[in-house]
């Protein structure tokens, strides 16, 4: 490529960064300006007289910091949850030729046709008949069982399709059964599909909204997505900068992660079996 | 000591061996099923289940409030046909994933075109572009939702320019620009990196071959890249259309479904009937409708997937 064609595609690369980049600085920077600074103009890029206020009443204004493990416990609770049951069904169907399997994977399949939004109202009819109503309950039991884990177990037999049929049969002769067979040598070998399944699914639980909103109802409950759009004053209007302190809070951890270990998350993500 | 003291017994066992019971096959078919027990459970009970319920209560006038539930056989389908609020909630939704759609796939192939040129640092700009994706969805919607008022910093950098900014989340038009502009960026990053992988899949000699026979730069495009990664663009484009039907969280936090019913999509408006008007029965039929547009589209993508794809591996 010549000199001039390559700065080009620089200059294009760079001016596209700045709606994707802008707002999380934006979000980052805002929260440390004290308000009468918020609305400045011009807009200044970096706060001049830098302050914590908005994180002291993040804390102060509802119970953030309970909320976060909420979300967090969740997440991971869901995660290592799809991860058995996806894990199993994916060997399952992979690996084993077991009467009925075709029409078992039909049904699970039919999970990826059925979006949440289409069965929350059943869902919340069923969960208050148990009394698990603002509970955690329906949070962890849906993703983990229902039609959200249904395209962890998919990914997962397209991995364990792969593996060389040679590896199972060593397995058996060393007197291994299904199980260790599963264990001892199909899943040691699933790290990149069990680090994309991962990865996804923890998003996935971390971003949830509409189940969150539909059934909780007490703050300390609640989890991020939906405690963060409660920082409002007296009239309902929004406090920007504790809005978006709680906001650099939630998203902070998940981007450190993700810029210290970006190549798992991008390749993993690339991975999911969705190549095509 | 029971193993020890089994041990003679079993060997003074000297009667016709019977086959086991237990054969590999056997032990495979109990294996197999075990294996699958909690995800066909899960589904049974979390999707199957509440598929049919939903079809029960949308035959049925149920208001929670009032605690009744009558069977009301049809009326609540004649309420779709004649609820001057679902052609605009139609509209609203169509609009969205029409835009996001089409937005989404052509920035997405483009990004992902000029990354994969032979550059350094061009991993720094796939970061960039991939963060997004993983900043929390409200998280982001939030800090649009302040970038976009009429005092903001959307408006800001415009008055820089010279331009008098609309006050975006205000006007019915800008509403809808605005949020699938919001969601474009947030999600355009993964579709961006599954078409990275699917362009490092095509062959090079295509390309040279391409080049020998006097083929422009948008010659080889069209006639070596499109076909080759067109299963990506089938499958990308089943996500981000049954996807952008799902939007909820966007519309809640920036627009409510405003300004009048404009950005009021269809799960927005299931979410309001059934759970802010407790009508639960008009919700369910709602819900059904979402599950038809859903399953129709996926399928007539699944037809079309012989004329769009090249070949299928």
């Amino acid at each position: 490529m010549s000199r001039r064609s390559k700065l080009v595609v620089y200059a294009v690369l760079l001016v596209c960064c700045v709606p994707f980049v802008f707002p999380t600085w934006w979000m980052a920077t805002t929260s440390l300006k004290p308000v009468s600074e918020i609305f400045a103009f011009p807009p200044s890029l970096w706060p001049k007289d830098a302050t914590l206020d908005a994180y002291r009443q993040v804390f102060e204004l509802q119970p953030f910091g309970q909320q976060y493990l909420n979300s967090l416990y969740i997440a991971v609770v869901v995660t290592a949850g799809t991860l058995v049951v996806s894990s199993l069904a994916g060997y399952a169907f992979a690996r084993i030729p077991f009467r009925g399997a075709g029409v078992v994977f039909v049904v699970v399949l039919a999970g990826l046709l059925v979006p949440n939004e289409v069965t929350i109202i059943p869902l919340y009819r069923m969960f208050d008949g148990l009394g698990l109503v603002n509970t955690h309950w329906p949070l962890i039991l849906i993703p983990v069982l229902g039609a959200p884990s249904v395209l962890a177990t998919f990914i997962m037999r397209q991995f364990f399709i792969t593996l060389p049929r040679e590896l199972e049969e060593a397995g058996r002769v060393d007197g291994l059964g299904r199980l260790g067979l599963f264990w001892r040598v199909a899943l040691p070998l699933a790290k990149p599909a069990i680090g994309a399944v991962s990865i996804f699914t923890f998003l996935h639980s971390w971003n949830l909204f509409l189940e969150p909103i539909v059934f909780l109802s007490s703050k300390d409950k609640f989890t991020i997505p939906q405690a963060l759009t409660q920082y409002v004053d007296a009239y309902g209007g929004a406090m920007w900068n504790v809005q978006l302190a709680a906001a650099t809070l939630s998203a902070l951890p998940v981007l450190i992660v993700f810029v210290l270990a970006q190549r798992q998350f991008v390749e993993g993500l690339a991975q999911t079996g969705l190549k095509g | 000591m029971t193993l020890l003291a089994d041990k003679p017994a079993a060997v003074a066992d000297t009667g016709p061996r019977r086959a086991p019971y237990w054969t590999m096959r056997r032990r495979d078919e109990l294996a197999g099923w075990l294996m699958v027990a909690p995800q066909l459970a899960g589904i049974v009970a979390f999707v199957i289940v509440p598929l049919g319920l939903v079809v029960w209560y949308s035959l049925h006038e149920w208001n929670v409030l009032a605690g009744t539930f009558d069977f009301v056989g049809g009326a609540n389908y004649e309420q779709l046909a004649s609820d001057p609020r679902l052609g605009p909630a139609l509209r609203a939704t169509g609009i969205f994933s029409a835009g996001l759609v089409v937005l989404n796939l052509s920035l997405a192939l483009f990004l992902a075109v000029l990354l994969n040129q032979k550059l350094r640092g061009t991993v720094v700009f796939r970061t960039l572009f991939f963060s997004p994706v993983v900043v929390t969805l409200v998280a982001w919607t939030i800090v649009w939702g302040f970038l976009l008022q009429d005092n903001g910093g959307v408006n800001a950098f415009l008055d820089l320019l010279g331009i008098d900014g609309p006050n975006w989340l205000r006007g019915s038009t800008t509403a809808m620009i605005s949020v699938i502009v919001v969601q474009l960026f947030k999600g355009v990053g993964l579709n961006m990196v599954l078409f990275l992988a699917a362009l490092q899949g095509v062959p090079a000699e295509l390309y040279e071959a391409a080049r020998i026979d006097g083929a422009s730069a948008w010659a080889r495009f069209r006639q070596v890249t499109l076909p080759l990664i067109s299963p990506t663009i089938l499958l990308t484009s089943i996500l981000t259309i049954v996807g952008s039907l799902q939007v909820f969280a966007q519309i809640a936090v920036l627009t409510q479904g405003g300004p009048g019913t404009s950005t009021t999509v269809l799960v927005y408006y299931l979410y309001q009937q059934a759970f802010q008007f407790h009508h639960f029965g008009y919700g369910a039929t709602l819900s059904l409708l979402l599950f038809v547009i859903v399953l129709a589209l996926t399928v007539l993508q699944w037809r079309m997937r012989k004329r769009w794809v090249f070949h299928e591996s």
